[in-house]
């Protein structure tokens, strides 16, 4: 009866729906929100606490470069929901509280992902690993990465170590799963243990088969969660077990449950959701009642984001070499259409944007604005004017992810969308393509490691390479990657979820979840280029002594990705769907949905290394293009001619994203500051419009990056968007940022 | 019927209004001292591509264009030395509701001329001087054809961006530009006055093609020159027009 009372005085003054009866956000966001078509001028300053805060955390950032990217780590204590004492910056400042240890920035122990990844991570930093903390997780309790490697057939470990499939979540925490952290702000705790309670009880009759025995447990360890979550919150002083009252509650109870998942689980990508308008709703009722002024609702975002911007992991430089930059994807998805056509736009949706200038630019929270031609002018024109100053901002389709997901989707990590407590994926990093072609020349060999890594296929001998032979055999190669390659994610998975569970993050989802089982595709443009090249002009393969190709000599030329060409972009296409076709004809484990990605994250360089000579006339080490982009410098009709080249990928056979990421220099965009916001918003719109799915917006200029090379001093905030996310520049290693800098810039005047 | 295509870029923002579909035309009678596309010069060079090609590829950023009022712009090179070729081009894209812009100096006058500018929406006129023997110590010819293109234009109300290089030494005398200024004030469709400050980033081109460049040791005008001269031109202009910036 006392909690009865407590959630009605919560939801006081909100439409009542089916969420009022069971746990449904999305209903709650449809009969409340209000959708903002206003412009920006509403938008409220830093306050002097938030500078000074902000100030603060600016110092330990400065110290955390100075120490050599780590500023400390916690080496004794095993990383729970309950394990860290209260943390601060400083205490009376903070309009929302909590850190994942009991100090600001400093990292914490998460073994279950790998031990041996906890252990080098403290290693690299100059840090030691309390020895008994790694006795723990080598003798008596085993780790993901140990029951992987146990599982992992030869096949795997020769593919794993030629780098033909990269990238694996199998030594750390695979990510990708985003809890609706909304509920426990809209419910409070305790509605939803009494929920999970329910499912519990829903699993006792009938047969108790493996299947139901893996339920059982897995809500068991949720209720755990959540029981340690209510306690977690109580040692900063709240009682989270009913719904918050007030926006400024809304926002500590939601990041609460997100701090909870942070503190146990170092995942690649440990996204926030889609929460700036469900949020919005408290922030419009306290402002109706009067408790709360624009001012106080700019305060509580620039804390809440700036809690997002410190969140961090462990991580190893093998790691780091992979995901440049100490990326945490706390990826934030704002905007977006109801599926009855009204803007989910608020007033929130422009406030968490504009911390980018309250607080500086910065990578994270990994801002995402999900784009839709119908949403408010000035929403678009203020998110065209954010990007240009801070090239912080990424934009994902709405309009035909909409169709797919629903109203209330999310993205994880970069571009992976799913339905906010009813969907999660199984993370599945990438396949080389590029590789997989040069195995159908030499036969299965690895060009690199000169071992033969997939079975003795017939090697192509001939002089110079035939289109139809090179088609057919590459069939038979990938046949073989596909299975190899769904194999090896079942393994990872199921090791994943028997000792790294994300117990938290599904505590915040429904019982019945979708899971997909998400592939990915890396040296797209590279593979594509090549076919043509065998297609329309000549080329002829060097051998070494051993007859394995090393090198190409291509006579005439070829029609190429990135230029608009219906020729090589139909290659493209082409080269997608077969392989997800391919894909689909292995089972997966839990019966998850096959999906697929073209997006390398900053991964595009480690496979350029690893990659030799490729008949497109890119030489051995050289970075691959990033996601779906072409390669360097061979779009040559424009940033617009290379955009519908990426858009013609097709999304149904990319459901778990396609990653552009576009660069112009400022005068390439128009000659005033009106014209560029005018002009990026509708290379947005045309984008959109033409189907391409996602698209990172830098807006700089290259000279400024070369500065920047030579003086990161100056430019502790420079932020530019990589393959689906953002970094500070100056923590990229120096071939990331050689990289970077020898990209397409579109700067055609 | 085809056309000498120098190149393209499918993200035109400053030749014109909105995202623009540009096409570099190959082919220019001019030899201008500061000539930044040297290599648009010959006329046998570039490749050859249709109109119904040509229209196959700018219909495919048709979105962008009406997202942005946008459009098509044909440059060069001298675009009007393939009048034919423009007609056909332009007339096919007023079929399908493309904004069409040309590029040029107006120093050639085609005998198609008024069939062209029935379907040009929009003239972006380069002059290069007003005096007539400075032009022709530019550009090896006289300005009449140029001047005279924009008294037709301004007959027949077709909208126009007058665009003016500044190149220090030849083409920022006050007075000159004073006296260009004053020709502007006359034309009554002049929607916008652009000064280009002269660069030096087509300075590779002439090194590339071993043509002799004259001007190496120019540096390009300050922001002071520049503002200084788009005064001088619409000096007169913006007391008619007040609303022009």
């Amino acid at each position: 009866m006392e909690a009865l009372k407590a959630r009605k005085e919560a939801w006081e003054g909100f439409n009542t729906g089916e969420w009022n009866e069971k746990i449904d956000v999305r209903d709650f966001i449809n009969k409340n929100w209000d959708p903002y078509t206003g412009d920006d001028t509403f938008l409220a300053g830093p306050t002097e606490t938030t500078k000074e805060l902000w100030d603060q955390v600016l110092q330990l950032m400065k110290k955390e470069r100075e120490n050599g990217g780590v500023l400390d780590v916690d080496t004794k204590t095993i990383s729970t929901i309950t394990s860290h004492a209260p943390g601060y910056i400083e205490k009376d400042k903070e309009q929302i509280v909590g850190l994942q240890t009991d100090a600001p920035l400093k990292r914490s122990i998460q073994p279950t992902g790998g031990i041996r990844m906890m252990a080098s991570g403290c290693e690299a930093y100059g840090f030691k690993l309390d020895p008994e903390i790694e006795k723990i997780y080598t003798d008596y309790r085993k780790t993901h990465n140990q029951g992987v490697f146990d599982a992992y057939t030869s096949e795997m470990l020769a593919a794993r170590k030629a780098g033909i499939i990269t990238g694996l979540p199998d030594a750390y925490g695979r990510g990708r799963i985003i809890g609706d952290y909304r509920r426990v702000a809209l419910y409070g705790v305790d509605r939803l243990i009494e929920d999970k309670k329910q499912v519990k009880k829903s699993l006792e009759k009938g047969a108790i088969t493996e299947e139901v025995i893996r339920d059982r447990e897995e809500v068991s360890e949720q209720i755990r969660s959540l029981q340690e979550l209510k306690q977690m919150a109580a040692s900063y002083g709240y009682d989270i077990s009913e719904p918050a009252t007030t926006a400024k509650e809304a926002f500590q109870w939601l990041y609460f449950g997100y701090l909870a998942a942070i503190k146990e689980q170092n995942g690649a990508a440990m996204s926030l959701g889609r929460v700036s308008t469900f949020l919005d709703i408290y922030i419009e009722r306290d402002i109706k009642t009067g408790i709360l002024t624009e001012e106080d609702a700019q305060q509580i975002v620039d804390h809440f984001v700036m809690k997002l911007r410190l969140v961090k992991f462990l991580r190893t430089p093998d790691y780091d070499e992979l995901f440049s930059g100490d990326p945490t994807w706390v990826t934030e998805s704002i905007g977006g259409m109801s599926l009855d056509g009204r803007p989910l736009v608020t007033k929130n949706s422009f406030r968490f944007l504009y911390t980018l200038v309250n607080l500086g630019p910065a990578p994270e929270p990994n801002l995402t604005v999900l784009w839709s031609t119908g949403l408010p002018d000035g929403f678009k024109k203020f998110c065209s004017k954010m990007s240009i100053e801070t090239s912080s901002i990424q934009y994902e389709n709405d309009d035909i992810m909409r169709k797919d997901y629903g109203d209330d989707y999310g993205i994880a990590c970069c571009v992976s969308a799913m339905r906010i407590g009813k969907q999660m994926q199984f993370f599945g990093a990438r396949a080389n393509l590029a590789k997989a072609l040069l195995y159908t020349i030499n036969g299965g060999v690895d060009e690199k490691l000169k071992m033969q890594v997939g079975p003795k296929f017939a090697p192509i001998t001939s002089e110079y390479l035939d289109y139809d032979e090179v088609v057919e055999k590459f069939e038979e190669v990938q046949d073989w990657l596909a299975e190899l390659y769904i194999n090896s994610l079942n393994v990872i998975h199921f090791m994943h979820d028997k000792y790294s569970y994300e117990r938290i993050e599904m505590a915040l989802h429904d019982q019945e979840v979708l899971r997909t089982m998400a592939c990915g595709i890396a040296g797209l443009s590279v593979v594509s280029d090549a076919l043509s090249a065998i297609k329309y002009a000549k080329v002829k393969v060097i051998r070494d002594e051993d007859g394995i190709a090393t090198d190409f000599e291509i006579e005439g030329d070829f029609p190429k990705y990135g230029n608009d060409d219906a020729r090589a972009d139909e290659i493209a296409s082409h080269i997608v769907t077969n392989f997800m076709n391919k894909l689909r004809q292995h089972p997966t484990y839990r019966n998850s949905l096959h999906t697929q990605s073209v997006l390398t994250i900053t991964s595009n360089v480690v496979y350029g290394k690893k990659t030799g000579n490729t008949p497109d006339g890119r030489k051995a080490g050289e970075p691959f293009a990033p996601g779906a982009n072409p390669m360097h410098g061979r779009d040559q009709k424009g940033a617009l001619a290379s955009l519908n080249s990426i858009a013609k990928i097709p999304y149904e056979d990319c459901q778990d994203g396609i990653s552009c990421t576009f660069s112009i220099v400022p005068k390439a965009l128009g000659k005033d500051e009106e014209s560029r916001v005018n002009n990026l918003s509708a290379i947005l719109d045309g984008y959109a419009s033409q189907t391409g799915h996602h698209i990172n917006v830098n807006v700089f200029d290259r000279e400024q990056l070369m500065d920047a090379m030579e003086h990161p001093e100056k430019y502790p905030q420079l932020t530019i968007r990589v393959s689906g996310y953002a970094v500070n520049f100056i923590k990229l290693t120096r071939e990331q940022q050689i990289d970077v800098i020898n990209r397409t810039f579109h700067e055609s005047m | 019927m085809k056309g000498r295509i120098h190149s393209i870029e499918s993200c035109g923002t400053v030749d014109g209004p909105g995202l623009r579909y540009i096409v570099f035309l190959q082919g220019c009678s001019l030899r201008c001292a500061y000539c930044h596309n040297p290599d648009t010069w010959k006329l046998n060079g570039g490749s050859e591509m249709s109109v119904d090609e040509l229209i196959a590829e700018a219909k495919a950023y048709l979105p962008y264009m009406q997202f942005s009022n946008g459009g098509v712009t044909l440059s060069g090179g001298e675009p009007l030395l393939q009048p034919d070729f423009v007609l056909e081009f332009f007339k096919k894209c007023k079929e399908v509701g493309i904004h069409t812009t040309i590029d040029t100096s107006g120093s050639v006058k085609p005998v198609n001329l008024d069939e062209i500018l029935e379907v040009t929406d929009l003239v972006l006129l380069d002059v290069k001087h007003i005096n007539e023997e400075k032009h022709k110590g530019i550009t090896g010819m006289s300005n009449r054809n140029t001047l005279n293109f924009a008294k037709l234009l301004d007959e027949k109300g077709i909208p126009m961006w007058v665009r003016h290089v500044l190149v220090p030494g030849l083409s920022d005398d006050p007075k000159d530009l004073n006296e260009l200024g004053d020709f502007i004030s006359t034309l009554s469709n002049v929607e916008k006055v652009e000064v280009l400050p002269y660069h030096k980033m087509g300075e590779y081109k002439w090194e590339q093609l071993g043509l002799e460049n004259t001007l190496t040791h120019l540096e390009p005008p300050n922001q002071e020159k520049v503002d200084l001269a788009y005064n001088l031109l619409t000096k007169s202009l913006n007391k008619n027009k007040p609303q022009l910036a």
